[in-house]
């Protein structure tokens, strides 16, 4: 076949845009990330693009010295990972029962679980009920409350659907009861789905920040995202200890940029070797035929 | 709140969970021949099979219970005179009728202007981000280099797993009218600052700017996997009849896709009253308020920081309803005009 030269200036067209998508993406992150590692005089004089003008780490120092965010990093990492192994318990417990064919009154959990995906009572009456359940303020709130998602639930479930029935039946005429089917066939075969789910609860859970500010006061248990709001609308500061009283200008927007990187990089570290995971996830049953 | 926006793609599953129904039912069937004819043993042994089942549904359930259905009981206070020192159902009803606070919510200018809000950044929303994401998973589609591909597929996924506080943090730094990336360089074009975030016709370009930016790339997965379904024997006829590369995407991949973005029209028809709160929330000052505020920032304001329970709950519970309504005329319009639907 020959190639007519239209098609090839097609190719660098449809090339060069996705570069600019790609520089789109990617310059206000090395931007922040340029910023982070200036000097705030540098940062004052408007000198600094996409490269660090006058390097430094001064800007993290800081933010690792001052107690309350390096709490709220470590705390917020626990959050997310008993949020994140809660909800792939309670995600796998509640879909696996319901890819029973025979289970009786299947279709009533099923219309029970979706309803409140169409409907939901909002937000002041969850806020009355943790009021009445005591769960308000209490580090409880922030992994309890949210920690089955529908939509999650039916990925887990259609991927489950997709494992023969018959390695079921096989193991079912041995002898084996449902769990241990579960056990030692369906969560073996499963990977790509738990890593998906664990990805988007991880996910959901480190940028969490409405929860937070509707349900807790408790400064101590606020997590990053809560801090970092309140940090980047001024309402709260880095504490400088070490210059007295005196913060030179421009300080503050390399603390901002610097706690912004802190929040931003465990997500960034990890998303990229889950791709080829969380794709087939997210399509999931999506489109068939 | 977490994970609402995701909602997005589930409904096409159910069609196909239909069919897996129907399978199961012979299942069933071949089942219960085998086992032994009396009605009471039978239970007996289907429960010895598999009340594990229903253990494991036991927590689920739960907490479908208790955090979904239980809140509902406290709908009935967006009709009734909330009390600290009462329980709900002893609460005394409203004034006219019970609804004396959604007579209250539309003459409260607050609620009107967060209404107002509310359909004009969903529908700019829809105008603009819905065919983005079309768009993008075309071009990806004609992107002949497989590794450039996957690097720029990898990169433009990246914004979807950033919080809107994080976004927000990046914007306010980026546009910033004197120190900010952009505006330095219209400086440098000759062009005076723009206030971005701080005006607020200016703050809607940003805020649906930034919606495009976080969802473009991760919202063309799903039409990336429709396009991969499309048969490719129809692009081999089409180029043999000379069809060029427009003619293709115009007349094989549109058509190829086009249940995908139905169903997925209609979700976001059905979204058209629903609000995100973190990002509206995180994007916003006190200079652009009256653009900003939508309806789940006005439940938060009034109910939870200003403890006015029934009003807060009477327009969450409006907007719910009216979110319902919403989608299923979506739906009952595209089954009108011949397609699938959500379910």
């Amino acid at each position: 076949m020959i190639k007519s030269k239209k098609t090839k200036f097609g190719d660098v067209v449809v090339a060069f845009l996705c570069l600019v998508l790609i520089l789109v993406c990617l310059l206000p992150m090395l931007n922040v990330l340029a910023r982070s590692l200036s000097s705030s005089e540098a940062l004052i004089k408007n000198k600094v693009w996409l490269w660090p003008n006058g390097f430094n780490l001064d800007a993290y120092k800081m933010v690792l010295k001052d107690s309350k965010y390096t709490w709220s990093l470590i705390w917020t990492a626990i959050l997310t990972v008993i949020g994140t192994v809660l909800s792939l318990l309670m995600t796998t417990i509640c879909a696996y029962p319901l890819t029973y064919d025979k289970l009786k009154g299947r279709r009533f959990f099923n219309t029970l679980i979706i309803f409140t995906m169409y409907f939901n009572a909002g937000t002041i009456p969850m806020y009355l009920l943790l009021k009445d359940l005591d769960m308000l303020n209490r580090p409880v709130v922030l992994i309890v409350p949210y920690c089955l998602s529908v939509f999650n639930m039916i990925i887990m479930r259609s991927f489950f659907y997709n494992i023969p029935q018959s390695l079921r039946e096989s193991a079912e005429l041995d002898g084996a009861g449902p769990i241990r089917v579960l056990v030692s066939i369906y969560l073996p075969m499963s990977t790509p789905v738990i890593a998906t789910l664990a990805l988007f609860y991880a996910v959901g859970r480190w940028n969490g920040f409405s929860d937070s500010l509707m349900f807790m006061k408790k400064r101590e248990y606020y997590p990053i995202q809560h801090w970092l709001y309140l940090l980047i609308n001024s309402m709260t500061r880095i504490e400088t200890s070490t210059q007295e009283g005196f913060s030179p200008p421009g300080l503050s927007e390399t603390l901002k940029s610097a706690t912004i990187i802190f929040a931003t990089v465990p997500i960034l570290l990890v998303y990229p070797w889950l791709q080829k995971y969380f794709i087939t996830g997210a399509t999931l049953g999506a489109i068939k035929e | 709140m977490l994970g609402l926006s995701r909602q997005q793609s589930t409904k096409c599953l159910l069609p196909q969970r239909q069919n897996m129904m129907s399978k199961g039912d012979t299942t069933v069937k071949t089942v219960t021949l085998s086992s032994s004819p009396g009605r009471g043993k039978k239970a007996v042994a289907y429960l010895k099979r598999y009340w594990t089942l229903y253990l494991l549904l036991l927590l689920p359930i739960t907490y479908f219970v208790i955090f979904k259905y239980v809140p509902m009981q406290y709908i009935q206070i967006a009709f009734k005179k909330y009390s600290i020192v009462q329980n709900v159902w002893e609460m005394p009803w409203a004034d006219n009728n019970g609804f004396e606070y959604f007579i209250k919510a539309f003459e409260n200018k607050d609620f009107l202007n967060a209404l107002r809000n509310t359909i004009m950044l969903n529908f700019l929303d829809l105008l603009c981000g819905f065919p983005a994401p079309i768009i993008l998973a075309l071009l990806l589609t004609e992107l002949p280099f497989p590794r450039y591909k996957r690097v720029t597929q990898t990169i433009a996924y990246m914004p979807h797993f950033l919080s809107w506080i994080i976004i927000a943090g990046l914007a306010k730094q980026l546009f910033a009218p004197t120190t900010g990336l952009v505006n330095n360089f219209l400086g440098k074009l000759g062009v005076d600052p723009v206030p971005f975030l701080n005006e607020p016709i200016w703050w809607v370009v940003t805020y649906i700017a930034l919606g495009i930016w976080q969802s473009v790339g991760w919202n063309t997965i799903i039409y990336l996997a429709a396009i991969a379904g499309i048969n490719p024997e129809l692009y081999e006829a089409a180029s043999m009849d000379g069809a060029g590369r427009l003619r293709k995407m115009w007349h094989i991949t549109l058509p190829g896709i086009r249940s995908t973005i139905v169903v997925l029209l209609i979700l976001s028809l059905g979204r058209i009253l629903g609000s995100e709160f973190d990002r509206p929330y995180a994007l916003g000052n006190h200079m652009v308020n009256n653009v900003s505020n939508v309806i789940a920032i006005f439940v938060y304001k009034y109910g939870i920081q200003g403890l006015q329970f029934s009003l807060a709950t009477a327009v969450g519970l409006f907007q719910s309803v009216v979110c319902v309504i919403f989608l299923f005329a979506a739906n009952a319009l595209a089954k009108r005009f011949g397609e699938r639907g959500v379910w």
